[in-house]
């Protein structure tokens, strides 16, 4: 054991044994008393107006005890950025999307629910709609939302330097497109809600959500209550990925019905509506352009892109934004332009999802480094390790980088992977690629503007001592969050971990912004070490106080006392502690004074022993329009190289091997970092070789189930080598940053130059399905031919 | 149309009223509280409501509650055994397979399963066996590692 007794190791997760036992409880498997059922009614088509509603019959219905419209909600806008609040709870006028939401109703069950919504009559009369970029943005094009011309949602324009003078000092310029499919999280757990108004106006939502602290704010904002009278509690959820992050329509529903009916309301989505919510990856069209000199100094880039994004914002504008600016890491980049435009369209809304808004930007830009090394002639990892920024470099767009391992990631991934000795040394049809990845340890503002804390943590002793909870708003939605505040507090308490309890994901425990920009680790870690400092100085105060030492000469380790010179006499403490529990069996004994002891005298003399912590980040980023946007008060890197074999005849691909370093900063529970490094590798590979959210020619999904939309399965999996980077970050606690985001970035870019490296040609659209890997091999023999 | 039947779950009958197109994870979850077993897609895809009925690894979403009378039906919550984790779970536990966990029971049904079956699987025997249980967050690896660990600490 070095420096640590808790943190940096392998603890197990203290939510596991209730997971494998089945004990967990997710927000469909809580029942409440007189619960009633909800289902929403949803729009057939993409763009209709609404011209009646008819819900007698279902009013009607023996069993029904509330149906709802936008008369009874209300007409009041809400989303993610308060800048592009464009949903309201129900479509009043028209729909703008197969699965736009138009009435709802409770019942005494579903199938009654079911019953009733299939009697709701509308009326529409069916609008032009539009589903592409191009034919969104179309001269005389019909128009989703009236204020925004052209469907253009948000566009983005930034020069940093100045890229086409850079270009006149370049020796290479190169030009490529690229795009991708949307993609579905797929998170296995339907999103799901209980809503519950109490008799004394008090509402509490029971969601599967990432973000309790926003939804608590969306619901009471929508519904007009008080914050203060709306809690959210997130129990626990099955993955979120980011399309969790939002508030959904049917949370805003339940929460209506329940206030209408005075009775808890349950709705879960069906998987077929995960899909139609989406909120997941966008589509992108990159065009980019770079320049490098012929000594392989990467010069500029002009970067210019189109999100196909659906009918509504959600994270659109924050995506839009990140799909520029984190491409100025983890190379020193002089120059670089960007123009990005989301457009909205009459298909479902994309939102965030694991690596936001740069995952695409990323896969074509590494995609592009590799062709520009290759023009030349330089190898790909020394062309990267040659332009790689280092520890304490600002990007030409302001970010600072206060720790920065990608030096350190490269050379891992380069000997892990044995790359010397398998580089250009393959047979036909096999291939190894590299790529590299950058990214946020949370987002340096919040959501809204506001100067709240982005974490607080309360930590209680229990009043003999034995325990300590921590109690958090932030949301552990399956990567370990829970586990890892546990190490930090046990850790800065000097406690054994068996010691520590969390309570989390109840916006009544304090505030936090939740579960995405890769955010928790560092900032609710930090609340959380700042609580536990707070109350290992109370109660040292109090020992100070009773054994007249000063506090400053004592320290707690593995729940003892530790007295720099040497143990006084406590036996007056000792006998205290005795004397009150007679007929205990495990009293604290030998020769050291527990942490047990000493808390239960800081209890006896102060009371309760609570101690709480905040965490905000400082002033960050630089002063152009849009600057919040990637910032960070730290940032991650990442590398990953792939191996993969490709059938030449028919031009299916697979991955034979994956290397993957990423630099956390310090890992607090070594174990869940390297999950975090496998689960994005996985989810990577999904979306680099098949997963597509497919439409049909009016707007609907033609794969909303996991039998078409293929997520990858155990037999899908390469064997992985997970390469943990620490770089100390003096912005985390105990040096820690982020893991769970950033983690992707390599992936899509590393499989593809392998791809290329196996076939010889390069593709540039996502994903690589057998048909596109085959065809791109044809055309190649063809021009080979000619 | 409703019936009463009698389902054995975990070795011990419950009587419960039906509508014969119940499924039998509605059943579980919403009749007999039995919610550890999940429904991710209600339509045989994800696995994560996989139990086993007379040994063999079943999907409950897709078998009617009724079709399910007179068989020995074993949820994730009858698996332990006297108050004791089975190897199963205890190697998803100490390998670190579980991260969200909504495919834990599943998971875990599936791997029981096959180890009931194969013993000592080789590593493709496993992806094979839990090639139809999905899961999002681990990337397979530390499930199949417990998985492997779990056949060779299984007395048997």
């Amino acid at each position: 054991m070095g420096k640590y007794d808790v943190i940096n190791t392998r603890a197990r997760r203290l939510d596991a044994p209730d997971k494998a036992t089945g004990r967990a409880k997710y927000v469909d498997d809580i029942c409440l008393p007189g619960m009633l059922f909800g289902a929403m009614l949803q729009s057939p088509l993409p763009h209709a107006e609404i011209l009646n509603i008819d819900t007698s019959a279902a009013k009607k219905l023996p069993g029904v005890k509330s149906v709802v419209t936008a008369e009874d909600a209300g007409m009041v806008k809400y989303g993610v950025s308060p800048a592009r609040y464009d949903e309201t709870v129900f479509c009043k006028d028209k729909v703008h999307y197969i699965g736009d939401e138009v009435a709802a109703v409770a019942a005494i069950d579903l199938d009654t629910a079911l019953e009733a919504v299939s009697l709701i009559k509308v009326d529409y009369e069916e609008l032009p709609a539009v589903f592409t970029v191009d034919e969104a943005v179309a001269e005389g094009a019909p128009l989703i939302h009236e204020d925004f011309p052209r469907n253009i949602c948000g566009e983005v324009h930034n020069e940093f330097g100045d890229v086409e003078k850079a270009f006149k000092e370049c020796d290479l310029i190169r030009t490529d497109t690229f795009k991708n499919k949307r993609q579905d999280a797929g998170f296995l757990e339907p999103n799901g809600c209980i809503a519950d108004f109490d008799p004394l106006g008090r509402l509490t939502l029971y969601s599967s959500t990432q973000v309790p602290h926003y939804v608590q704010r969306i619901v009471a904002m929508v519904l007009g209550l008080p914050i203060g009278k709306v809690r959210v509690i997130k129990p626990c959820i099955g993955g979120g990925f980011g399309p969790k992050a939002g508030t959904t329509p049917m949370e805003l529903i339940a929460c209506l019905l329940s206030m209408k009916t005075g009775k808890p309301v349950k709705m879960n989505y069906t998987r077929e509506q995960v899909f139609l919510f989406g909120r997941a990856r966008h589509q992108f069209v990159h065009t980019m352009t770079t320049g490098v000199k012929k000594d392989g100094t990467l010069m500029a880039l002009k970067n210019k892109c189109y999100l196909e994004g659906g009918a509504y914002t959600s994270f659109g504008i924050a995506t839009v934004y990140y799909a520029g600016s984190l491409l100025t890491g983890p190379y020193k980049l002089r120059n670089m332009k960007y123009d990005g435009y989301r457009i909205y369209t009459n298909k479902p809304t994309c939102g965030a999802q694991r690596g936001h808004g740069s995952v695409i930007s990323r896969a074509a830009w590494e995609q592009q480094l590799d062709c520009v090394a290759e023009d030349l002639g330089m190898d790909p990892l020394e062309f990267r390790l040659k332009n790689v920024m280092e520890t304490g470099d600002t990007t030409i767009n302001d970010l600072y980088t206060s720790s920065l391992g990608m030096k350190e990631c490269l050379e891992a991934v380069k000997t892990g992977s044995t790359w010397k000795e398998k580089r250009g040394k393959l047979p036909k049809g096999k291939g190894i690629g590299l790529a590299g990845g950058f990214f946020v340890s949370g987002a340096g503002y919040p959501i809204y503007r506001s100067d709240t804390p982005h974490s607080t943590v309360t930590i209680k002793l229990s009043d003999d001592g034995g325990n300590a909870r921590v109690y958090t708003a932030s949301a552990e939605i399956g990567q370990g969050s829970d586990t890892t505040f546990a190490m930090i507090a046990a850790e800065t308490l000097g406690i054994p971990l068996s010691d520590v309890a969390v309570s989390s994901g109840d916006t009544d425990f304090g505030v936090d912004l939740g579960a995405y920009s890769s955010r928790q680790t560092l900032m609710t870690g930090h609340a959380t070490k700042r609580a536990a400092e707070n109350v290992k100085a109370q109660v040292l105060a109090v020992l100070s106080e009773q054994l007249d030492i000063p506090a400053e000469e004592m320290d707690i380790k593995k729940g003892l006392i530790e007295f720099r010179n040497g143990n006084p006499d406590f036996e007056g403490l000792r006998t205290r502690y005795l004397k009150e529990h007679r007929g205990w069996t495990d009293h604290p004994g030998g020769d050291d004074l527990t942490f047990r002891e000493a808390a239960r005298v800081a209890f006896l003399e102060k009371g309760p022993i609570v101690g709480s912590g905040a965490y905000k980040p400082g002033d960050l980023g630089g002063k152009y329009k849009g600057a919040a946007v990637g910032t960070s008060p730290a940032y991650s890197c990442s590398a990953a190289v792939v191996e993969v074999g490709v059938d030449m005849e028919t031009g299916k691909v697979t991955v034979d091997n994956m290397t993957d370093a990423h630099d956390c900063g310090f890992a607090i529970n070594r174990t869940s970092v390297e999950a975090q490094l496998q689960g994005s590798l996985s989810m990577g590979l999904g979306e680099t070789l098949f997963e597509e959210v497919k439409f049909d020619n009016k707007g609907g999904i033609l794969n909303a189930d996991f039998g078409e939309y293929k997520i990858p399965t155990a037999l899908d999996m390469a064997p992985v080598d997970t390469i943990i980077v620490e770089s100390d970050e003096p912005n985390g606690p105990y040096g820690a940053k982020e893991v769970g985001e950033g983690a992707i970035l390599p992936t899509i870019p590393a499989i593809l130059n392998a791809v290329y490296d196996a076939i010889g040609v390069r593709i540039w659209e996502l994903p690589l399905t057998p048909e596109r890997v085959y065809m791109a091999i044809k055309k190649k023999k063809e021009e080979q031919k000619d | 149309m409703k019936e009463l039947i009698i389902l054995t779950i975990n070795g011990i009958e419950h009587g419960v009223l039906v509508e014969t197109h119940w499924t039998l994870l509605d059943v579980l979850r919403d009749k007999i509280g039995m919610t550890g077993t999940k429904k991710g897609c209600d339509n045989g895809e994800c696995g994560a409501c996989t139990v086993i009925i007379d040994g063999e690894a079943v999907l409950s979403c897709l078998i009617l509650a009724i079709q399910a009378q007179g068989k020995d039906i074993l949820t994730i919550e009858g698996v332990s055994q006297d108050g004791k984790p089975d190897t199963v779970q205890d190697a998803f536990v100490k390998y670190g397979g579980i991260q969200c966990g909504f495919c834990t029971p599943g998971m875990i049904m599936a791997s029981r399963a096959l180890l009931n079956k194969i013993p000592h699987p080789s590593t493709e025997e496993i992806k094979r066996g839990l090639s139809g249980n999905l899961c999002r967050c681990t990337g397979y690896v530390k499930i199949i590692e417990a998985v492997e660990n779990a056949s060779t600490t299984e007395i048997t």
